[in-house]
């Protein structure tokens, strides 16, 4: 049965309903007509690539922005929803991707913010909010200590405390923005029964993905969205991974790539009982060792915040060593820095790619130079090459099919998956032993994704040595050769993506060493 | 931010028109008797602003004097800005070069002229580079904001000069000042009117200004510059030594500084004065922010401000006093870092989503 | 040796807990100020140019309506109006805190030597007018040690500490101080949960404002009875130094406050006692002592205390 468009009598027995959404950013249509149906009491998710307006018409719903033009009607009433204090009085509920928490604040006095309980003379009643939070936390079977700190306690715990905030304003409906981005496949599945939990207390939740397989697993309907229009609305056990996937990206799509088979060569890379220490000088690595070859890819997986950015810092110079030395190509590069690690040959793409890889403000021309922009063919005595740097830009620009193919562009106007492929074919053109590349698909849309697995594939043919950083467990199966899970700075185990499942992997990254993982997966 | 090339120059042309028109309602409210009085006193205290600034010889060397220093305090400022460093110590920096080029110079009466010129801006130089290294330092090592660490030196060079003038190197009389500098180290003038002189000073500023600009658009050097201002983190990525170009970028903006105090000693007043610096590296800022950080923005923008400092002595004698340019400037700087509020009233600000 | 006995003598002088007192008033004023402004995420430097004006007003207004009391009115006023500006450019339109701060240094410097001679008749400096008057402690008995210490002290002094402890409650026991504290650290967070941070902004600056002013028209209104062109000489900047080493907390701008007073009164003491025999020239190398104070200060502990997480970083509201 497909899915059932209401008409206008039927709105009231819909929590949401947005129609003929427009909404245009000076560069974009983010939202073309959208129109979204959500029943009340279901779970609805909404899929599509990145920049295909998901994010944008939740904004709207939640009233961060304001539509061009449409209608937002709430259990059948039309209402104006111009900033969150109207989302919330009507009992809207969002749960952002990138948590909206004051760290040095404690778990109550975040969950009660903006809507204190008070005493005489505007003091803040800090009893009673703790008493109320302490309430809808057993009442929802939400565990959480309403006194520590936002900024000391681990990310699934934040989760909760983000939906508390929900519920302790009496949402009814939750929006969830990519939810499971940083949780480990259990706390995903742990995140799902308190979905359905809610659901069975009578709420609706509309969460937003790009991860089809939770789609399948937990939602009722799904509707897609690609370039600012819905392009399919389906209930969820009439489809498929794979239909959605096409729906989302408009052809069909290789969800995996072809990886062809490859003998490893000689050791390259050599890490031994490697320590170091986060930004508050808490040991963050505790003592890793492991080594990658030549044309091997080597793939770290685990959820953000165990190790893996430390681990990647330490190994570019970014950051410097308690103990343990790491070897390349036989020399010691223990203490060296960024510039003597790209010298001796190996070459990074970053994680944050805004932060790190490049300078916004600067030329795409001058970003491809960065790394290099001292010596030769960039610069000849201290002086710059710009008809070398233009030249060679312009080449790469071409084989890296970067777009719009002007290298005087700054590089803050170029799309993100631009971007990234900028990023990428300036380290691929240091022509590198090795390479240590961190979340490269990170907010990537798909077909910049396969370009950049397959430029990660032609790397291994060539024999470079990859260590490859991500947090999408997909990426690592399909790309590596062999897999190091990294929990609380330590490698729990070491498989090949052959011979692991996936319940395996994320007990591993959940704190299981691989044969206790094994054992508890075969019982 | 990059903003579009036209609005970079259009920017600061609006604020300026906008601070003047300010200052004109200014000299109006100040006037007296009727409009019609008050616009004629307007009028007249332009004309003698115009005429004090450009009128004769005279007037056009005094405008180049003022504007001397400031295009080396402009480039000191502009030139930290672009690594993302506020240098607010080229007062004290420029205090420091002064006094050091003229201990220097009072005794460099045996070295024959060619040499004793160039050794003594050398000294005036380093002696700005390191104290504006000091910041510089604090910064790199300790992540000291320098803003505060540079007025703190400001205050600290403030004192010592004061001490050296009253002190030990008083020359005696009612001003503190030092002993006047051996004639080898004089600068050479290039005009010269009556009984005031102009020295060549002028011409090593310009070239000060041409060498910043090579630096920061065609070498190694000023490219890790801006990448340190821009992103510190990619820079860092990038290999670039963040550290080092931060201490390297304050010590060629104190040289620049320095080099200013020392111009003002060895080109103008022969001696150092204990007021010598007084205001011109708070002017810097101006003219940095004026100039938008670009050695041409730089040289077009002392050249607005010294032809008002000079103008405005002259205002004076139509009875306006001279702290209307200090005012001026302040508006300026207000309207130029508030970028956005000249871009609304010109209506060029998009702001991403209207609602 | 000399030195050391003349830093014991001021030890043992009442004079010195007093002076301590007093020098550290304007900066307590100032940098309760600049905390509340930085609490909210916004720097505030130019509390040197505010604290000018709240001593420049405050002579005007006692010289133009014959009581000081009016002028520390006005003080409040002007200090809040320029505070506005540094607000309004910050806040609304995202302006580089640190330059609209500088330009407004730069605007009081111009703006108050600029009026000394419309309204005063000189330039350079005023004449002396009436102060406000100091509250006597005569029960302790004129001439001991406890009077010469706290008996004769400005309602000034008093006011900054009763601010101190009213500044902590604020902050950290009522809802405005919640939001001053969550808008400091993530304004995004805050703004989901409908918390306005452009109001609570403002609010901080404007507090700013209205502190420094204070700082600033004790000095000429409560201490100098006359105001001199550039009379802060610098005690805004020490100021934030001040709230710097606090670690952003109003106990601990208060006891930094404190110890750069106290540096203040010790350099006076040095100065006057007569077996130190310090010759004018020299009294310059004295008085840069609480700039290098501040100069280490600020370099040491920089990284060791904390600022709000927002603090210096415009926010834009998402359309």
């Amino acid at each position: 049965m497909p899915f059932h468009i209401p008409q206008e009598e039927e709105y009231k027995d819909y929590a949401v309903v947005m129609k003929g959404i427009v909404k245009q950013f000076p560069k974009v249509l983010a939202n073309d007509h959208v129109d979204l149906y959500v029943k009340r009491g279901e779970i609805h998710a909404i899929v599509g690539e990145n920049g295909a307006g998901k994010s944008t018409l939740m904004n709207q719903l939640y009233g961060l922005y304001n539509a061009d033009s449409g209608k937002i009607l709430i259990n059948g009433k039309e209402i104006g929803i111009d900033n969150p204090k109207d989302a919330i009085a009507v009992g809207i509920g969002m749960v952002h991707q990138h948590f909206m928490l004051v760290g040095p604040l404690s778990v109550a006095e975040n969950i009660v913010l903006g809507d204190e309980p008070t005493k005489r003379f505007n003091v803040f009643d800090l009893k009673r909010a703790k008493r109320e939070v302490k309430k809808i936390s057993e009442e929802y079977g939400l565990k959480v200590d309403v006194d520590s700190k936002i900024e000391d306690i681990p990310v699934g715990t934040q989760q909760r405390v983000e939906i508390l905030k929900t519920l302790y304003r009496g949402a009814d409906i939750l929006i969830l923005d990519e939810p499971t981005a940083v949780l480990t496949p259990q706390e995903t599945e742990e995140l799902f029964v308190v979905l359905r939990n809610l659901q069975n207390d009578g709420k609706t939740i509309i969460f937003i993905t790009h991860k089809l397989n939770e789609v399948i697993a937990v939602s009722n309907n799904v509707t897609v969205m690609r370039g600012g229009k819905v392009t399919g609305q389906i209930p969820t056990k009439e489809t498929s991974s794979r239909q959605l996937a096409n729906m989302m990206v408009g052809r069909e799509v290789l969800l995996r790539v072809e990886k062809e088979k490859k003998e490893a060569g000689e050791k390259v890379l050599e890490i031994q009982g490697l320590k170091v220490n986060d930004n508050r000088a808490l040991p963050a690595v505790k003592g890793v060792s492991f080594d990658i070859r030549k044309g091997e890819i080597l793939g770290i997986a685990g959820v953000a915040g165990n190790g893996q950015s430390e681990l990647e810092d330490a190994l570019t110079g970014l950051r410097k060593k308690e103990a343990g030395t790491v070897t390349f190509n036989g020399v010691d590069i223990s203490t060296a820095t960024p510039r003597d690690i790209r010298e001796a040959g190996m070459s990074h793409i970053a994680a944050d790619r805004f932060k790190y890889a490049m300078i916004k403000e600067f030329t795409v021309a001058y970003n491809i130079a960065l790394g290099r922009h001292y010596m030769q063919p960039f610069a000849d005595g201290g002086f710059l090459n710009h008809k070398k740097i233009n030249s060679i830009s312009k080449e790469l620009i071409k084989k890296f099919d970067v777009r719009p193919p002007e290298i005087q562009l700054f590089a803050e106007n170029l799309s993100g998956g631009n971007q990234q492929k900028m990023v990428v074919a300036r380290e691929f053109d240091y022509n590198p032993l090795c390479m240590v590349i961190s979340q490269p698909t990170r907010g990537l849309d798909i077909g910049a994704i396969e370009f950049i697995h397959s430029t990660i594939l032609e790397l291994r043919r060539e024999d470079v040595a990859i260590l490859l950083i991500s947090m999408e467990l997909e990426e690592i199966l399909s790309l590596s050769d062999r897999i190091m899970v990294m929990y609380e700075g330590q490698i729990m185990g070491e498989v090949k993506p052959n011979e692991v499942t996936l319940e395996e992997l994320g007990l591993m990254m959940a704190g299981s060493t691989l044969e206790q993982a094994r054992s508890e997966v075969d019982e | 931010m990059n903003k579009k090339k036209w609005m970079r120059i259009a920017i600061p042309i609006i604020s300026i028109i906008i601070a003047l028109l300010i200052a004109s309602i200014i000299i109006i409210w100040i006037g007296e008797g009727s409009f019609a009085d008050r616009l004629r006193f307007l009028a007249e205290a332009y004309n003698e602003l115009i005429k004090g600034a450009f009128g004769n010889k005279t007037a056009i060397m005094n405008t180049i004097i003022k504007m001397t220093p400031l295009i080396l305090t402009g480039l000191a400022v502009g030139f930290g800005f672009r690594a993302g460093i506020f240098n607010i110590g080229a007062e004290g920096q420029m205090a420091m070069g002064a006094l050091t080029a003229t201990i220097f110079a009072v005794n460099a009466a045996s070295l024959p002229t060619f040499i004793a010129i160039p050794l003594t801006m050398i000294v005036g130089m380093l002696a700005g580079a390191v104290w504006a290294g000091i910041a510089g330092f604090l910064k790199a090592k300790t992540g000291a904001h320098e803003v505060i660490t540079t007025i703190m030196l400001n205050w600290i060079a403030y004192n010592i000069t004061n001490w050296a003038v009253t002190g030990p190197f008083n020359a005696g009389g009612g001003i503190p000042k030092s002993p006047e500098i051996a004639s080898s180290a004089k600068l050479p003038n290039l005009l010269t009117s009556q009984a005031s002189f102009m020295s060549f000073g002028i011409l090593i500023a310009i070239t000060a200004a041409i060498v910043i600009y090579i630096i920061l658009y065609r070498t190694s050097m000023g490219y890790e510059v801006k990448a340190v201002g821009f992103n510190p983190y990619a820079a860092e990525y990038g290999g670039i030594n963040v550290s080092k170009n931060i201490i390297l970028t304050m010590a060629i903006s104190g040289a620049l500084a320095g080099l200013a105090g020392t111009l003002e000693a060895t080109g103008l007043y022969h001696r150092f004065y204990g007021t010598l610096s007084s205001g011109k590296g708070f002017d810097g800022i101006s003219i940095a922010l004026i100039g938008q950080n670009n050695p041409f923005g730089i040289l077009a923008a002392s050249l607005l401000i010294g032809a008002l400092r000079t103008g405005s002595n002259q205002m004076q004698f139509a009875g306006v006093p001279k702290h209307i340019v200090m005012i001026i400037q302040s508006i300026i700087i207000f309207l130029v870092a508030a970028e956005r509020i000249v871009m609304s009233i010109m209506g060029w600000n998009k702001k991403k989503g209207a609602k | 040796m000399n030195i050391f006995k003349a830093i014991l003598d001021a030890f043992a002088n009442p004079i010195f807990y007093s002076l301590t007192l007093s020098a550290a008033t304007p900066l307590i004023f100032a940098s309760l100020g600049g905390l509340f402004s930085e609490k909210t995420g916004v720097t505030n430097i130019a509390l040197e140019g505010i604290m000018l004006l709240g001593a420049f007003s405050g002579i005007v207004g006692t010289a133009l309506f014959g009581s000081p009391w009016i002028g520390i009115i006005l003080a409040m006023m002007v200090g809040v109006s320029a505070a506005a500006l540094h607000a309004w450019a910050s806040i609304n339109f995202q302006a580089n805190q640190i330059v609209s701060a500088t330009a407004i240094i730069l605007l009081a410097q111009g703006v108050t030597g600029f009026l000394l001679e419309p309204i005063f008749g000189k330039p350079g400096s005023t004449e002396i007018f009436d102060k406000i008057p100091k509250i006597e402690l005569g029960f302790l008995g004129k001439g001991s040690f406890l009077y010469d210490m706290i008996g004769s002290l400005s309602p000034f002094v008093y006011l900054a500490l009763i601010l101190v402890v009213v500044s902590w409650f604020i902050i950290y026991k009522t809802k405005l101080g919640l939001r001053i504290r969550a808008v400091g650290e993530n304004p995004e967070a805050a703004d989901t949960l409908g918390v306005s941070v452009y109001g609570i902004r403002w609010f901080g600056v404007l507090m700013s404002g209205l502190l420094a002013s204070l700082g600033g028209a004790y000095l000429s209104v409560g201490e100098l009875g006359q105001f001199t062109e550039n009379m802060t000489n610098g005690k805004g900047f020490i100021a934030l130094a001040a709230m710097i080493l606090g670690n952003w907390t109003p106990k601990g701008a208060l006891l930094a406050c404190l110890l750069f007073g106290a540096a203040d009164a010790m350099n006076e003491q040095l100065q006057s006692n007569p077996s130190l025999a310090i010759s004018s020239s020299v009294k310059p190398l004295f008085n840069l002592i609480p700039f290098v104070i501040t100069l280490i200060v600020v370099a040491g502990f920089v990284g060791k205390t904390r600022a709000p997480a927002a603090d210096g970083e415009p926010y834009e509201k998402k359309g």
